[in-house]
């Protein structure tokens, strides 16, 4: 029944794009100029493709591509996007395109969604959403989730933990064998946010952890504590690799590849690296984030990552043909695919991959994630409010004792930044 | 001579100093040893772990190879050198003729002008920083090559106008009113007269100038993004996510990065130290 | 007409003829002139001028008077920024402590003044470190400080120390750390200043008293000190500017981590001027002036120094 409707769909679908594409096709002329964050080895590969296809399937259109550091994109964008603009960039979904949609550095792009080619992306309109239109496409969203050592789990005779308990005393077991649970690199502070997000949602439920996003909550609240004290069982108990905030997070890669720690709070896209790094299918595994509070649903993060068309673009029209094009069931089959991104596509009309990874987190994020979906602790708390929260959680997570003066200093930036 | 000559000294003295000195070496340059070993390394002795020991393999030629072919490295070198070699033309011309006004004649405000000069050398870039990078972008020239040249150009004829002035005023100052006296416009004397004798500066400037450029990273994160104008400073950014944490190829990459002002360094070895001294010891 | 445009010409020649002394300079100056106050003189100005605003960069700037100022040095009832807090401190760090590559180049110049085989090629490679670009140093040194890995970490292992994060991430460290390397470049460029001002000193005056029984430190002290002064003076002017500019390490090494501990007004502004949640121009130009502030004590002693020179000069 699914498959049948999802087939379906999908006709229709490739339906629409080809007349969009044919109507638009004709009158695409000039230079379509995109900056592009896909910076690490497989995303660059599949954006670089992107643009040399598009480039291609064009005749008079020249795609002139970008790509700069991921991490450096994030303080460039709105240089980029304020001075002589490309006319498409990547960006994040949610709460984190509003300073770029409030400074009217976005182009609204409601039209486009109107557009049938876009049904197939009707459930992540939500996010691209903001003052009623939409600033945006998606174009691949992940999972977040445990990926651990399969086979010293194996070794030590441990299963995957569910709750919070069982969580600890897998831990326990891993340490007394001379290994660290967890590898995290928080030297680019988000990978402490994850962290909070899986342990505060678990703890207070995803109602408290978006109130806290907007503001609504104080960080001195007992609830945060309860959170943080959470959080410190694993710190006490020494879960975590050492000299974390020395590191990026590809840098703590290799305490897992060698076994030194046994399982990494991550996102999806990480199991390219993994495989990089030499882990079989049969070595690594993932699970979903234990439960902590029984009372509270799952909430999960999926970060969504995005286009966006600048709003000072040159050449607007060859710009939502691209985005059209990178969001057709077609392309976004190719490029989640397990041997491309390895991620999830956007689109309900595209194929998932069959990559064992990429079916457990879309059967994870469809039927266990009831509690909500976080975008991710930098993308659903304001920028501001995000960038001091992450260096006040890495701070704690090397010096847990600083709780108190961390959580004043995050309550002072809240009072200032949401009034 | 201070200290006592070596030579005069017993001859265990001399013995231990000329161990010494090699050994002071080494560890004086153990940093970049090491990066120098990183860039022959290949992958796996990071992953196992093998960081200062002895390669496994080696990997120069792949290294560097991926450096030169598999990257924007080459695209960035050229943009350093599109940026640096008009920088330094544009420099020392433009304060060659401003130290000329400032050494040879005396006016009102002399002084003045030239410590203008100085202290606007020595200020921080940050209180530039907003107000350039706004005429930058107004004038249509962010992110672009020559953007960057017009600011350092402005910026570098400080120094410059410093050292060429203090320069000019060490020349004989009786060759000028001769030339006068036969009658030779000040123009020719400029150029005909002063400009010969100023060749060991005009050297001196334009090589630390180059090494100056080169090495900017600032100026080239605020007025430049991506590999069409961005130097190799800045590039080098780039590159360390393109390699995750690759240190071979990391370091391989620095190396080439840092070449072309050693090399120069090494090429104009007694034009760079003059010009270190800004002139000023005699 | 012909004519008359001669005598037009040759009566404007013979004004500039008559004038020629006075004008040249300007008309050699003017180029330099015109660069220099657009781009360096006039942005200053500027810069005050923003920092009494509220400007994301885009829109209309909104004139907010002290503002930028009040809550950057906590005036009135709130508290001092704590990020201007730290990176103040900071910077005074790095400006004590950067000294330091004055007295370290002037002795591994001492050790290099000598004349046997091959010193020239030592002098040039002791020097080869100023060559590099920051960038590379930085780099080069966060390998060397790598935890566990690094060589630094192993080095200091032997000796039974520890330090918690590594050099880098512990936020006691990280400052001292980068400062370090920052003082390798600094240091080789110290040490040429003097080897130079060695080349320079008066043999005839060491000879002299030496003859006089001096040696050692005294002669040192009382002697050649004395006479290495411009080059001393060069030193401190360029340690202090490469202090007060360290910027692109700290980029480079900790990004101004762990816990924004390593920032200094240099990265600060730059960090609260372009950062990715909204351009705050107003509030980076105030922080820019109070660098600015800090560095005019300088820049004044120097141009002090300077003219006491030149009237000295001819």
């Amino acid at each position: 029944m699914h498959s049948i409707l999802k087939t379906s769909l999908a006709a229709l679908v490739a339906a629409g794009v080809a007349t969009t594409a044919s109507a638009d096709g004709h009158g695409l002329s000039g230079e379509l100029r995109i900056i592009s964050d896909m910076s690490n080895p497989a995303p660059r590969a599949v954006m670089e493709k992107l643009a040399a296809d598009f480039d291609a399937m064009h005749d008079d259109l020249t795609v002139d591509l970008t790509i700069v550091d991921r991490e450096a994109w994030k303080t460039q964008i709105r240089n980029a996007l304020g001075a002589n603009p490309p006319d498409v960039v990547n960006w994040y979904a949610a709460t984190r395109m509003t300073p770029y949609v409030d400074a009217g550095l976005f182009m609204d792009i409601s039209d486009l969604w109107e557009d049938p080619a876009m049904e197939g992306l009707a459930s992540t309109k939500g996010a691209m959403t903001l003052d009623g239109k939409q600033w945006g496409v998606p174009y691949t969203y992940y999972q977040w989730g445990v990926y651990y050592r399969k086979d010293i789990f194996e070794e030590l005779g441990l299963a995957e933990p569910a709750t919070w308990e069982e969580e600890l005393a897998n831990c326990q077991v891993i340490i007394d064998s001379g290994r660290k649970c967890y590898t995290i690199g928080s030297k680019f502070l988000w990978t402490a946010g994850g962290w909070f997000d899986y342990i505060n949602s678990r703890t207070n439920g995803y109602d408290f952890h978006i109130q806290l996003a907007n503001g609504e909550v104080e960080w001195t609240d007992d609830r945060v504590r309860q959170t943080f004290a959470n959080w410190r069982q694993l710190i006490d108990m020494g879960a975590f690799i050492d000299d974390h905030q020395s590191y990026s997070w590809q840098e703590a890669m290799p305490f897992m590849v060698d076994g030194e720690a046994t399982a990494y709070l991550m996102g999806n896209f990480s199991v390219a690296a993994f495989r990089d790094g030499g882990l079989t299918d049969d070595q690594l595994d993932f699970y979903q984030f234990p439960t902590i509070n029984p009372d509270v649903a799952p909430a999960e993060d999926a970060p969504t990552d995005t286009f966006h068309i600048a709003s000072g673009a040159q050449n607007v029209d060859a710009a939502k043909a691209f985005l059209l094009y990178v969001t057709s069931p077609e392309v976004q089959s190719e490029i989640n695919g397990g041997d491309a991104l390895g991620q999830l596509p956007v689109n309900a009309a595209a194929s998932v991959s069959d990559d064992k990874f990429i079916q457990e987190g879309f059967e994870m994020l469809s039927n266990n994630a009831s509690g909500g979906i976080m975008q991710f602790f930098d993308r659903d708390f304001p920028a501001e409010m995000a960038s001091v929260g992450m260096e006040g959680l890495q701070e704690f997570m090397v010096f847990p004792d600083n709780l108190d003066d961390i959580l004043a200093r995050l309550e002072e930036a809240r009072q200032r930044i949401y009034q | 001579m201070f200290p006592r000559p070596i030579q005069q000294q017993s001859p265990a003295r001399q013995a231990t100093y000329q161990a010494l000195l090699p050994l002071a070496l080494v560890v004086w340059l153990l940093p970049l040893i090491a990066v120098f070993i990183f860039s022959i390394k290949p992958d796996a002795d990071f992953v196992s772990g093998n960081f200062w020991g002895i390669p496994s393999s080696f990997e120069m030629f792949n290294n560097y190879g991926k450096v030169f072919f598999e990257s924007n490295m080459p695209r960035y070198l050229f943009n350093s050198l599109l940026i640096t070699v008009p920088t330094v033309i544009g420099a020392v011309a433009l304060s060659a003729m401003a130290g000329f006004a400032l050494g040879i004649y005396r006016f009102k405000g002399n002084l003045l002008i030239f410590f203008m000069f100085i202290a606007g050398n020595f200020v921080p870039f940050q209180i530039l920083m907003v107000p350039v990078r706004d005429l930058t972008i107004g004038l249509g020239l962010y992110d672009t090559i020559t953007g960057l040249v017009l600011f350092h150009v402005a910026f570098q004829t400080g120094f410059c106008t410093l050292f060429m002035r203090n320069f000019i005023r060490a020349l004989p100052f009786p060759l000028i009113e001769a030339a006068r006296v036969e009658g030779i416009s000040e123009i020719r004397i400029f150029w005909y007269v002063v400009l010969p004798l100023m060749k060991p500066a005009l050297a001196a400037l334009a090589v630390l100038i180059f090494t100056f450029i080169w090495n900017d990273y600032f100026w080239a994160v605020v007025l430049t993004q991506g590999p069409d104008a961005q130097p190799v400073t800045a590039g080098i950014t780039e590159f360390n996510s393109q390699f995750r944490a690759a240190y071979h190829l990391m370091s391989a990459g620095s190396i080439v990065a840092a070449l072309p002002p050693v090399a120069m360094f090494f090429l104009m070895q007694k034009h760079f130290i003059a010009g270190l001294t800004l002139g000023a010891v005699k | 007409m012909s004519s008359a445009t001669t005598n037009g010409a040759r009566a404007e020649r013979g004004w500039y003829k008559r004038n020629e002394i006075a004008i040249t300079p300007w008309l050699f100056l003017a180029p330099a002139m015109l660069f220099f106050a657009v781009y360096v003189i006039i942005p200053i100005g500027q810069s005050f001028w923003i920092s009494f605003h509220q400007w994301d960069g885009l829109g209309e700037a909104t004139w907010v008077g002290t503002a930028n100022y009040e809550r950057l040095l906590g005036i009135g009832e709130q508290n001092m920024d704590r990020k201007f807090e730290v990176s103040f401190w900071n910077n005074l760090k790095w400006l004590v402590l950067y000294l330091l590559a004055i007295p370290m180049g002037l002795f591994i110049s001492l050790f290099l003044n000598q004349t046997v085989t091959g010193i020239r090629l030592y002098k040039s490679l002791f020097f080869f470190p100023f060559v590099i670009s920051q960038v590379v140093v930085g780099l080069v040194f966060s390998w060397f400080y790598l935890p566990n890995n690094g060589l630094f970490d192993q080095i200091v292992g032997l000796v039974g120390i520890d330090i918690k994060g590594g050099m880098l991430g512990n936020p006691n460290t990280a400052t001292y750390g980068i400062i370090a390397a920052g003082l390798w470049p600094q240091t080789a460029y110290c040490m040429i200043l003097y080897l130079t001002g060695l080349n320079a000193v008066d043999p005839e005056q060491v000879e002299a008293a030496r003859l006089d029984g001096a040696k050692g430190r005294k002669m040192l002290w009382y002697v050649i000190l004395p006479q290495l002064k411009p080059a001393t003076f060069i030193a401190f002017v360029v340690t202090i500017i490469g202090a007060l500019r360290s910027f692109d390490l700290i980029s480079v090494m900790t990004n101004g981590g762990p816990f924004g501990s390593t920032r200094v007004l240099s990265f600060f502004m730059f960090e609260e001027s372009l950062s990715e949640f909204g351009f705050r121009m107003g509030y980076g130009a105030a922080i820019a002036v109070v660098l600015f502030f800090i560095m005019l004590f300088f820049i004044v002693y120097f141009l002090w120094s300077m003219y006491q020179d030149e009237k000295g000069g001819r």
